[in-house]
């Protein structure tokens, strides 16, 4: 009589088996490397580095099989290992200007100094089914290759802050904070957000900057620059006192040009916002960047209305380990709850009924 | 035993002590949320990566651990929680509050009285108990340090004024040591007496949102209310079919097709520590 509505142990151990064979799907098919993933779904392997803010592309792919593509699932298994890792320190900041560039283009010069390189890019295909992947392919031919330039590539917003027309950016020397080991204190400064929109969802990001090109919070952007390609990281131990070669990590930077209108103290001229993110990932350096001016209407003086110039509303919402986990907990039983509402409910209408 | 290449109770021990010293502080400001450092979890977010934070940094060789969700010690979640920790600490583990040391909960408080040198660890999803009212954590900062509390009381005010009664059922929100509001976590207002004067240490945590709070023991929590619409606790008016109590919270069963009720003891260790009614369960 009593239904067992109650899960156990068992229950939960036949279902993560469940999910096991599952995940490995038809077994007389060949099994997916870990190698396969990080060579092959590298713009995965990518964002999940990204969102679940480790690099390591074998660790990410390993993720990602792991979750059987879910990237969400997969930057949060990554993250759950990170969390675990000890500190023994940080890198010195990474000088991007000095990025050996795989792909370097501006929409607001038809040519500058080191020129537009397009790299690897999807943005002049067609997006036609290619029907010739689904079969096994002969080695694919290399492409053709040129002679790197030597011409260092200057950033486009320091030619125009050199003209003046660029808002400078203030510097400071002060050790930045750490959003993994203090928690956000409203209002926070820029350093903190910038790491929030860093490990922010794609998704949601791209959503709050694309707001802002609708009015919501109008920004009036220009993609002054996007830079792709590896950048060296260096680390000074102390015992040591001097820096000392990492590796290297490709890194994706976007500074977005936007227009200001000036203030009592300043004159109009442009203003930057800006996105960077581990690997390859171009839309979420680009949303970033919208969503990183739109958080600095304060600083300037603009008004404060739309969704993507709200500090809260953006970096209380923009994680996406915190947002599939508070959403998703609602399928957890909440049997005591319910039963408190269904009694409260009864009482009400009776009370209304009189 | 100890799941390798992890420290004991999962977190390092540098973060462990953080939270112990947030913890210290809570503490010593009844029902003030603290801000922590809280960590990524191998469990998600809203699964009780609070509770489960606040458990590993106190957690010692020699405790014994209970784990409910839903008042149970055998829902999923409860069962997850219980087999993580044995992973990672070793720790003995029990279904029977009394023999516990530390008791993690989701949404119930055990039945049974709790006594001094027990530990309640409550799992908390949003420890602001205004949020719903005022979104803004720097605004509802500023409330707290003014106990500037007024909004919640117009709330309750216009529920009594349309409803003749507060409709808050779980939730519902508490003055501690008359100074700071606070959620005592979605546990029913049925459990709220229990908070008061108890003579165990509670200690919440809500690892998305970030903070610790606590309530010492024998301290005084009152539920908020008017002196005319005193506070009242509900729970079904019915008995558990199994072990017949009228004074537990109980469960609802749709049993058949035609929606027939049955009610059952929320607290299974509680339903299980009394006589059954042989009659009713065959």
């Amino acid at each position: 009589m009593y239904v067992a509505v109650k899960g156990g142990e068992r229950a939960i151990g036949n279902a993560h088996a469940w999910l096991d064979e599952t995940r490995r799907g038809d077994p007389a098919l060949p099994e997916l490397s870990v190698e396969q993933v990080e060579q092959q779904l590298g713009l995965a392997v990518d964002r999940v580095m990204a969102e679940g803010s480790c690099h390591d592309r074998g660790l990410a792919a390993l993720a990602v099989k792991q979750a059987r593509g879910d990237l969400i699932e997969a930057a949060f298994l990554l993250r759950a290992y990170r969390t675990t890792l000890a500190r023994f320190g940080a890198s010195e900041p990474v000088e991007t200007g000095a990025m050996r560039i795989q792909r370097r283009i501006s929409a607001t010069y038809k040519d500058l100094p080191g020129g537009q390189v397009l790299g690897p890019t999807y943005d002049y295909t067609h997006r036609l089914l290619d029907f010739a992947l689904a079969a096994e392919r002969e080695a694919v031919a290399p492409a053709p290759e040129g002679v790197a330039d030597p011409t260092p590539m200057p950033r486009v917003t320091e030619l125009l802050a050199k003209e003046g027309l660029m808002r400078r950016e203030t510097t400071s020397e002060a050790e930045p904070p750490d959003l993994t080991r203090d928690p956000l204190n409203f209002p926070v400064p820029r350093a903190a957000w910038l790491q929030a929109l860093a490990r922010g969802d794609e998704g949601f990001l791209l959503g709050l900057g694309y707001s802002t090109q609708r009015g919501y919070g109008n920004s009036h952007p220009f993609a002054g620059e996007i830079r792709m390609g590896e950048v060296t990281v260096e680390f000074t131990p102390p015992e040591l006192g001097f820096a000392i070669e990492l590796g290297e990590i490709v890194l994706t930077e976007c500074q977005m040009v936007n227009q200001f209108a000036g203030s009592k103290s300043e004159p109009p001229q442009f203003t930057r916002g800006y996105g960077l993110v581990f690997g390859h990932g171009e839309r979420k350096a680009m949303a970033m960047a919208l969503v990183d001016r739109g958080l600095r209407a304060e600083e300037l003086g603009e008004p404060v209305d739309a969704p993507a110039q709200s500090q809260e509303f953006v970096l209380y919402h923009c994680d996406n380990v915190e947002a599939t986990g508070f959403v998703e907990h609602l399928k957890l039983p909440h049997y005591v709850d319910f039963q408190s509402e269904l009694e409260k409910l009864r009482s009400l209408r009776q009370e209304a009924g009189r | 035993m100890i799941e390798a290449g992890y420290n004991f109770g999962y977190l390092d021990e540098n973060t462990k002590r953080m939270i112990r010293r947030a913890l210290l502080q809570a503490v010593a400001l009844p029902g003030y949320q603290v801000p922590f450092g809280s960590r990524e979890m191998p469990l998600p977010y809203g699964w009780g990566t609070g509770g489960i934070q606040v458990t590993a940094s106190i957690i010692g060789a020699d405790d014994t651990l209970k784990v409910i969700d839903q008042g149970a010690d055998d829902t999923t979640n409860a069962v997850s929680i219980r087999r993580f920790f044995n992973r990672v600490t070793g720790v003995a583990t029990t279904e029977h509050t009394a023999e516990a040391t530390i008791i993690q909960t989701r949404h119930r408080v055990p039945e049974a009285k709790l006594r001094e040198g027990q530990v309640l660890v409550y799992q908390v999803p949003m420890p602001e108990p205004l949020f719903r009212l005022e979104p803004r954590v720097a605004e509802t900062k500023r409330m707290h340090a003014l106990a500037d509390y007024g909004l919640m009381h117009v709330k309750l005010y216009e529920d009594i004024a349309q409803h003749g009664a507060a409709t808050t059922s779980y939730n519902y929100p508490v003055l501690v040591n008359g100074r700071y509001l606070m959620s005592p976590s979605p546990i029913p207002a049925f459990d709220n007496p229990k908070l008061d004067m108890m003579p165990a240490l509670q200690l919440f945590g809500a690892g998305r949102e970030k903070r610790i709070y606590a309530v010492p023991p024998y301290t005084e929590v009152r539920s908020l209310d008017f002196e005319d619409h005193p506070f009242q606790p509900a729970r079904a008016d019915a008995a558990c079919v199994i072990c017949g109590a009228r004074d537990s919270y109980l469960d609802e069963l749709i049993v058949d097709d035609g929606g027939k009720r049955h009610f059952v003891c929320s607290d299974t260790d509680y339903c299980a520590s009394r006589p059954p009614l042989v009659e009713a369960a065959a």
